[in-house]
């Protein structure tokens, strides 16, 4: 077997399945199970990284057919630049998450049995892979079954809760109403590939060789889009992923909201950019408002919440958004054939796709540890970790800088790209686009101002303070695996955000397949690898190395300076202007610092919030107790899903009437449909 | 005539940063007292100040974390560095590639982000309350920034400070109503970002309406220190990036050194201009009730967005 990088992929499948074979064989020693399980899957993981950027690096195309399946029908493999990135993403997180969880998984307790989390994990991992891998069909989608059903077992594992049994049902309704929508985009691009005649459209290759007409290309897309929405959780269709992500154990929840969502945005990606080729620039327009819209939202929903893994997930429906923002005005700006700002924006999407996984899964490995160590998702019963988990503290704060765009951690350079991109739209020659556009600019600059004070109010309440909560546990530093696995996560954090032009580059291979055009960020001059400059020198530049050089410069002179002349630091009780009766309770908490947000954009939520106070009886005046009531619903619950639940149930009630158990009812039935029958036939 | 290095202009920029930014807000408070009437305790105020605070001890909450001990540090170092950038004296600088006016917001942004940390470290009930407020502001002016920005971008086709000063600077000073537009719009960014009345007051210690004092009332001597220093330079860097943007004429395009010297004075005319008109708004409108800045940051976004309409229209 010669050694190429669909060959390595394969084998790093292959090598997922042994931790699987590991939990029949060794039961009875849960250390050595656990150990040897996630080494050997973030070994595994390691590897379809390696693939991944072999494939990027290179710039060839691997295709294989592999003969299972249904008889005549293939699996048709294929590693093309696309493939190899979104391999590299799901490859580098999973080899982080692995790292994690073989610390994290002991921390689960022996309530149940582990063996059941080692066997879907690895499967999960397998079912991601193979989706990228996929170059048909039916292995496509059969992957993506596999995956949606492994993680709908790992939603699941802490089974005990009615909330989790119910969040992972909703998970499955709503995956599996995408999947029928993908499965429909294909029937249809299958279809049209072929006219209608034989099922050899089903490859993905035929479909890029067929003509769509205008009509079935925009049925094929929206049906892909759907579908594929449903499963990043675009809004409106964002209501599983605050449900399910927290109540899965939290090395998955990095998974599935790393990557797992990524395989989505591949999704859209090679469906309209690979498969079926040239589109109308509303498509485009179409990811842009939905993307924008989940932008927005997804950070104001965050905002409200104070449960940190939900938190959390809502920023994934908002990172999503950035994503989409990014390829939608790829599409817009491929479809007025511009090709150059296209790859600008392709490459601004792929690049935050990768950071988000990196970022995201790191946020979520830190709010698995605080989970861990308080045994509380609350953050408002919280506070003060980071002088009790110094490390964590430090690994979740870079998350928190990340994912809150600011300089010099990579969540800024995809926006940056993404701004460059939007400052660009002004040259297309549609007039209505020129003066629309922009203002999208506009707020993706809000959210990326709201994200940051989310995070403001994340780390502030959780790591920073006193100790909120009433019992306080015993609370300490996580264990060297989980930290090693949230280190790793960091430094790619910053590597991604202070030497971008590396993966600027190799993204431009996905670009020149992709839109035709390429950035060539690094066409000369010495020292080249410094400085971003997506389009013209002269036009915008960014070195967030310089930028982190100068900032660690300066400070070190201002700290030798100042601090080693008299670093005299007496410490003392806090002054807050001399208010005595300070206690742990006026803290400000989550819901009290989000107060001012609430009230501006209270108009997009549902709010209720009750007040009563508890008067003294002797003097009315100085009441004993004040209760505070706060809840803050989505609603587009109650807008779209609860109608849809209620006529389900209804429809079901009518049907159900028909049923009343008495057999001569049945054989009336029975009667009554064959005489219908004949009559339509004669 | 003698050409100045790049380096050499560099390093000018930041000494002069660093010298001038409390003389200018000095100037500040002298027009403030002599339009209310008071006698002003001079220009060199803020030095005292400064140089006082530095020769104090520090009393730290026993609480404190190092991300306490860490902002004061980033607070003081984040402007240098901007300085570095943003064309002042010249355009000619030998970093100003590094870093676009998009990245000098973020950078901004990222002090900001440390400066609510802090504010919240020491879990008293008035840091939360400053963190929240300014995090809420911030997240208003935002838009409004972006869309100035857009519409001085499209003027100048680049978002690099020294290009566009450049640009600006060689055409022919006329009003073009799409940066007026956006000037209003990145006037009222200055007073948000410099925490001043209507938005802030500096000089409040009064629970109701404090902001950014609230978020660093806990620090003392050096730190605080460098906090204020840090934030006089904030100023007056966002009055100079403003000066790049709309008004560069004047600036230096080349090393010449009679050129920076011209350059030099015409800088501290405009930014004494520009500091007139901030002692202006600050003593003809009171303080705005928290919520109330709504309207105010909208009117801005508003101003900037009509700037860009503006110049799709008629330009």
């Amino acid at each position: 077997m010669i050694l190429s990088p669909i060959n390595l992929a394969i084998f790093s499948i292959v090598l997922l399945f042994v931790p699987v074979l590991l939990c029949a064989l060794i039961r009875q020693n849960p250390l050595v199970l656990r150990v040897m399980a996630f080494s050997l899957a973030a070994f595994a993981s390691f590897l379809s990284f390696i693939a991944g950027l072999w494939t990027l690096s290179s710039g060839v195309t691997n295709q294989l057919i592999l003969p299972i399946g249904l008889p005549a029908l293939p699996f048709h493999l294929r590693l093309d630049p696309l493939a190899g990135f979104f391999l590299m993403v799901v490859g580098l997180l999973a080899f982080f998450v692995s790292i994690y969880s073989i610390g994290y998984v002991q921390g689960l307790g022996t309530k149940r049995p582990i063996s059941r989390l080692i066997v879907f994990y690895n499967l999960f991992i397998v079912g991601m892979l193979c989706v990228i891998l996929a170059d048909d069909a039916l292995s496509f989608l059969i992957a993506w079954e596999f995956m949606a059903g492994a993680s709908y077992f790992l939603v699941l594992f802490e089974d005990e809760h009615v909330e989790n049994r119910r969040a992972a049902f909703l998970y499955l309704v709503i995956a599996h109403i995408g999947a029928m929508a993908i499965l429909l985009a294909f029937g249809v691009m299958a279809g049209v590939a072929t006219g209608f005649g034989n099922f050899d459209g089903y490859t993905f290759d035929s479909m890029r060789q067929a003509t769509f007409s205008p009509q079935w290309a925009t049925v094929a897309f929206v049906l892909a889009f759907f579908g594929f929405a449903a499963k990043a959780g675009v809004i409106p269709l964002h209501v599983w992923l605050p449900e399910a992500h927290p109540v899965a154990p939290s090395n998955v929840s990095a998974l599935m909201s790393g990557v797992m969502l990524k395989t989505a945005i591949y999704g859209i990606v090679r469906v309209t950019f690979d498969l079926l080729g040239s589109f109308p620039w509303w498509w485009g327009a179409l990811v842009l408002v939905l993307g924008l819209i989940s932008a927005v939202m997804g950070v104001l929903y965050a905002l409200m919440q104070h449960d940190l893994k939900k938190l959390l997930a809502y920023h994934s429906v908002e990172n999503i958004g950035i994503i989409l923002i990014g390829i939608g005005l790829a599409m817009i700006f491929t479809s007025f054939k511009f090709t150059t700002m296209a790859a600008l924006a392709l490459i601004a999407g792929l690049y935050h796709t990768l950071n988000h996984a990196m970022f995201k899964g790191l946020l979520f490995m830190g709010a698995g540890a605080v989970v861990h160590a308080t045994h509380e998702r609350n953050m408002d019963e919280m506070g003060g970790l980071i002088h009790h988990m110094p490390w964590t503290a430090v690994f979740f704060l870079v998350g928190c800088i990340s994912i809150s765009a600011l300089p010099p951690f990579n969540g800024f350079v995809s926006e940056w790209l993404t701004f460059q991109a939007f400052l660009l739209s002004p040259s297309l020659p549609a007039p209505l686009m020129k003066l629309i556009i922009p203002l999208g600019a506009a707020l993706l600059a809000l959210t990326g101002a709201l994200a940051a004070a989310c995070f403001v109010k994340v780390f502030g309440v959780t790591f920073l303070g006193h100790w909120r909560g009433h019992n306080r546990p015993h609370i300490y530093e996580t264990c060297w695996p989980m930290r090693i696995g949230m280190m790793l996560a960091a430094m790619s954090c910053l590597l991604l955000g202070i030497v971008p032009t590396f993966l600027v580059n190799l993204l431009d291979g996905i670009a020149e397949t992709m839109v035709g055009s390429k950035l060539n960020v690094a066409a000369s001059g010495t020292y080249n690898w410094m400085w971003l400059t997506p389009m013209q020198p002269e036009r915008a530049s960014y070195s967030g190395f310089i930028v982190l050089i100068g900032i660690i410069i300066t400070i070190s002179i201002a700290y030798l300076l100042f601090h080693l002349k008299s670093g005299k630091i007496q410490r003392g009780d806090i002054w807050d202007c001399g208010f005595e009766k300070l206690n742990h309770n006026m803290q400000y908490n989550a819901i009290s610092f989000s107060m001012p947000i609430r009230r501006i954009f209270g108009f997009y939520f549902n709010i209720r919030e009750r007040v009563r106070l508890m008067p003294q009886l002797t003097s009315p005046a100085f009441p004993l107790k004040l209760y505070y009531n706060l809840r803050v619903r989505d609603r587009f619950w109650g807008w779209i899903y609860k109608p849809i639940i209620e006529a389900a149930f209804g429809i079901s009630r009518q049907m159900g009437k028909l049923q009343q158990g008495q057999i001569h009812l049945y054989l009336i039935y029975s009667f009554v449909t064959i005489i219908v029958l004949l009559a339509v036939v004669l | 005539m003698k050409e100045l290095n790049p380096i050499f202009i560099t390093v000018l920029q930041v000494v002069i940063v660093l010298a001038i930014a409390p003389v200018f807000i000095g100037w500040l408070n002298m027009l403030k007292c002599w339009s209310q009437g008071r006698s002003s305790a001079g220009l060199l105020q803020p030095y005292r100040d400064i140089a006082k605070l530095f020769v104090k001890d520090i009393v730290l909450a026993k609480n404190a974390s190092w991300i306490f001990r860490f902002t004061p540090y980033l607070v003081f170092s984040v402007p240098v560095v901007a300085s570095v950038i943003i064309p002042i004296i010249s355009t000619n600088l030998l970093l100003s590639p590094t870093a676009d006016i998009i990245v000098l917001i973020a950078l901004f942004a990222t002090a900001r982000f440390f400066t609510a940390l802090a504010g919240m470290d020491i879990g008293t009930a008035f840091g939360g309350m400053g963190a929240s407020r300014e995090m809420m502001i911030a997240s208003l002016t935002e838009p409004a920034i972006l869309m100035a920005i857009f519409t001085v971008s499209l003027a100048g086709k680049s978002t690099s400070l020294a290009h566009i000063a450049q640009v600006f600077a060689s055409s022919v000073p006329i009003m073009r109503p799409s940066l007026v537009f956006a000037a209003i719009a990145f006037a009222v960014v200055i007073l948000v970002e410099g925490g001043r009345i209507p938005v802030d007051n500096p000089s409040t210690h009064l629970e109701l309406t404090m902001v950014h004092e609230a978020m660093i009332l806990e620090y003392s001597g050096r730190h605080l220190a460098l906090i204020e220093w840090g934030s006089m330079m904030r100023v007056f860097l966002f009055v100079t990036l403003g000066v790049a943007c709309f008004v560069p004429w004047g600036i230096a395009k080349t090393g010449n050194i009679t050129e920076i010297a011209l350059s030099f004075f015409f800088m501290i005319i405009k930014v004494g201009i520009i500091g007139a008109g901030i002692v202006f708004v600050e003593t003809g409108i009171a303080k705005m009730r928290l919520f109330r800045l709504t309207e105010f940051l909208g009117g801005a976004f508003l101003m900037a967005t009509l700037g860009m309409l503006s110049f799709f229209i008629l330009e």
